[in-house]
């Protein structure tokens, strides 16, 4: 038997990362996120953790990697624009395979936006958000108890694919209050990066003969290297107009695109013999499952499903998805962008219908059940 | 007997990308000494950077040794020195790196005083990129991007550390290297924050479109016209114009700031323990 505690999402964020070990925050105020930081303020002190409040977003990420490569778990949560301005370190972050949790708590936008109002449309920015090809982990959970689940989560896929996760989840989650069960220590599994095990001479950070995911040396350990954001060889040193860069990014993709059976989860509910599907995520995940459930009673035969791993896009389960199905209706709070991956998957096999909202109100199941009735 | 710089380079590192005639390697050299002098262990040093000509040193030497992003090295620092506080960590930043897209960071390390040294190689010029202005670079200088010459005003590098709070500040010059070697020890050993601003040439991108025909023409220019701060400070005012101190400019004492942060958490766990 855990803790139980009532939370708002941010908070249970911020206790997901606790439980998985995160002893450095750095974070900069904004809405509809800087409850994370105020929570772990309050707690990282007494447990020898360090709270930084940076400078800037940009400062935020700097000093998670810096922190990462001194062998700790770290972490940095924000919103939207917060959000773009992470992004340049993020990559730095991907490209030298430095393990760190990035929160988004996505709110409206562009620009200053809706501050206080949900968003989903952030997604496609999680995904490709920093310049260059790149590998993405990105988590979307749509509970309080799942946010502090999928953090959990999202500090051991870093570890063991030594990259940035994405945790994203809208503003109505990350402020939402529900009853959460914290478990007790050692009963989620909590994972550590591989560390070298030969001689410090022998070490290379980015060596690929040691397998997609290269063990990493913690800065001061002895294990003296280098680390740079331009491409690199094994040894980590600069490489220019080289095949090594192309074999090199396939690698970092591979490690994450390779491991889709590993890391892509998901809800489905009442779809085996459903006839629509809805494919939505976050708090649309939350109506979408209202939305089926009306469907139900009005005698249509509909079924929802729920990524809680956005990034790597479960591909092939949509596929499936959508050669069993009349259609899938995507409910999203953006003008449509995750459509357009579930489009992609579908490959004409079904219909594909969005409904969109930006005006700061999470879309409702009504709305859901209308669409489902509409295309089936 | 001669110093020997190859217990500090990595093996197969060099030749280095810098430019004939370009100051760094002095300036190089100068740190190396500097630290061998300290008896810092390699396995207990960083050395961190951002982008540009500055920002590729730290590629040469074999200590713990972070490339990171256009003026970020002070924050990607400051997770690595707050997650270990018993190292020793060094910045080396360029003009442009370090005053324009680093600006922020540069005073807010300033202010935070972390036990962080920052030693910037002013050269006037982005020179990686080919020449353009930077914060630094003299009012009236030809530039890539100033090609009638630079209308846009300039930081004082030292003021500006020393306005953010910096504890301690300096400056040197390529030219006048024993005094640099002392100077790099002293702004490491100073516990705070520490900027050494070091005056250096780009003769490819700056020099030769500025009236100076070599190399050597700018490490003149640092000689006639950088002068220790007790000679500079007997000059008359009349006869300071184009002439700038050297030498330690500014320090004072102040808590440093991880020390401020682990004295905090282990006040805050020692409450805890009494009223548990």
């Amino acid at each position: 038997m855990g803790t139980f505690k009532l939370l708002q999402g941010n908070e249970a964020c911020a206790e997901g990362a606790l439980y998985a070990g995160c002893t450095f925050f750095a974070g900069y105020p904004i809405t509809p996120a800087t409850e994370v930081a105020e929570y772990l303020a309050r707690k990282l002190p007494f447990i020898d953790g360090v709270i930084l409040q940076m400078e800037d977003e940009i400062a935020s990420v700097g000093a998670i990697i810096g922190a990462s490569l001194a062998g700790r778990k770290s972490m940095t949560a924000t919103s939207g624009p917060g959000f773009s301005l992470k992004q340049e370190n993020m990559g730095f972050g991907m490209l030298c395979e430095v393990p760190c949790v990035i929160v988004d708590v996505m709110r409206g936008g562009p620009s200053t936006g809706v501050p206080t109002g949900p968003s989903q449309s952030d997604i496609m920015q999680c995904k490709w958000g920093t310049h260059g090809d790149h590998p993405v982990i990105c988590l979307t959970p749509a509970y309080v108890q799942e946010i502090f689940s999928e953090t959990v989560r999202a500090f051991n896929l870093a570890e063991r694919y030594r990259t940035p996760v994405i945790v994203a989840y809208d503003e109505v989650v990350g402020h939402m209050r529900e009853k959460i069960e914290i478990p007790d220590k050692g009963v989620l599994p909590l994972e550590n990066r591989r560390r070298p095990t030969c001689s410090p001479s022998e070490y290379k950070p980015f060596d690929e003969t040691k397998g997609d995911v290269p063990p990493v040396a913690d800065f001061f350990s002895g294990y003296r290297q280098h680390i740079t954001g331009l491409n690199h060889h094994s040894d980590g040193f600069p490489v220019n107009a080289d095949p090594r860069i192309h074999t090199d990014e396939l690698r970092l993709i591979r490690k994450v695109e390779g491991n889709r059976k590993d890391i892509i989860r998901y809800e489905t509910v009442m779809l085996d013999d459903a006839e629509v599907a809805v494919f939505a995520y976050g708090v649309s995940g939350r109506s979408g499952k209202s939305g089926v459930e009306l469907a139900r009673a009005a005698g249509i035969k509909a079924g929802l499903f729920r990524p809680l791993t956005i990034w790597p896009f479960p591909e092939e389960e949509v596929a499936a998805l959508a050669s069993r199905v009349s259609a899938i209706v995507v409910p999203e709070l953006s003008l449509g962008q995750i459509i357009y991956e579930v489009d992609r998957c579908a490959k004409g096999k079904c219909k594909v219908e969005g409904i969109y909202r930006v005006d700061g109100d999470p879309i409702t199941p009504t709305q859901i059940l209308d669409k489902i009735k509409e295309v089936k | 007997m001669s110093f020997n710089y190859d217990q500090y380079i990595r093996g197969g590192k060099l030749p280095h990308i810098w430019c004939p005639g370009c100051t760094y390697g002095i300036v190089f050299k100068s740190l190396l000494r500097a630290v061998d002098s300290l008896k810092i262990p390699k396995d207990d040093i960083a050395l961190v950077s951002g982008i540009g000509c500055a920002s590729r040193l730290p590629g040469y030497v074999d200590w713990n040794t972070l490339h990171t992003t256009h003026g970020r090295a002070l924050p990607f620092a400051t997770g690595l020195k707050m997650a270990r506080p018993d190292k020793k960590v060094l910045v080396v930043s360029g003009d442009g790196d370090a005053t324009a897209i680093g600006g922020n960071h540069f005073i807010h390390s300033c202010r935070r005083n972390i036990d962080i040294t920052v030693i910037v190689l002013n050269n006037f010029i982005y020179g990686m990129t080919g020449g353009q202005h930077s914060p630094t670079t003299p009012m009236g200088h030809i530039a890539t991007t100033m090609p009638y010459g630079n209308v846009d005003p300039g930081f004082n590098i030292p003021e500006l550390a020393k306005g953010a709070g910096a504890t301690w500040v300096g400056r040197g010059t390529a030219y006048h290297v024993p005094a640099l070697d002392k100077l790099i020890i002293e702004a490491i050993q100073h516990k705070g924050l520490s900027v050494l601003e070091i005056i250096n040439a780009c003769p490819t991108t700056h020099g030769r479109r500025n009236k100076f025909k070599s190399p050597t023409d700018m490490l003149l220019w640092m000689k006639d016209n950088f002068l220790p701060i007790t000679a500079f400070g007997k000059l008359p005012p009349e006869k300071t114009a184009g002439k700038s101190p050297t030498g330690v400019l500014f320090k004072r004492e102040a808590p440093e700031f991880c020390e401020i942060y682990y004295g905090m958490v282990e006040r805050l766990k020692k409450q805890r323990e009494k009223g548990a």
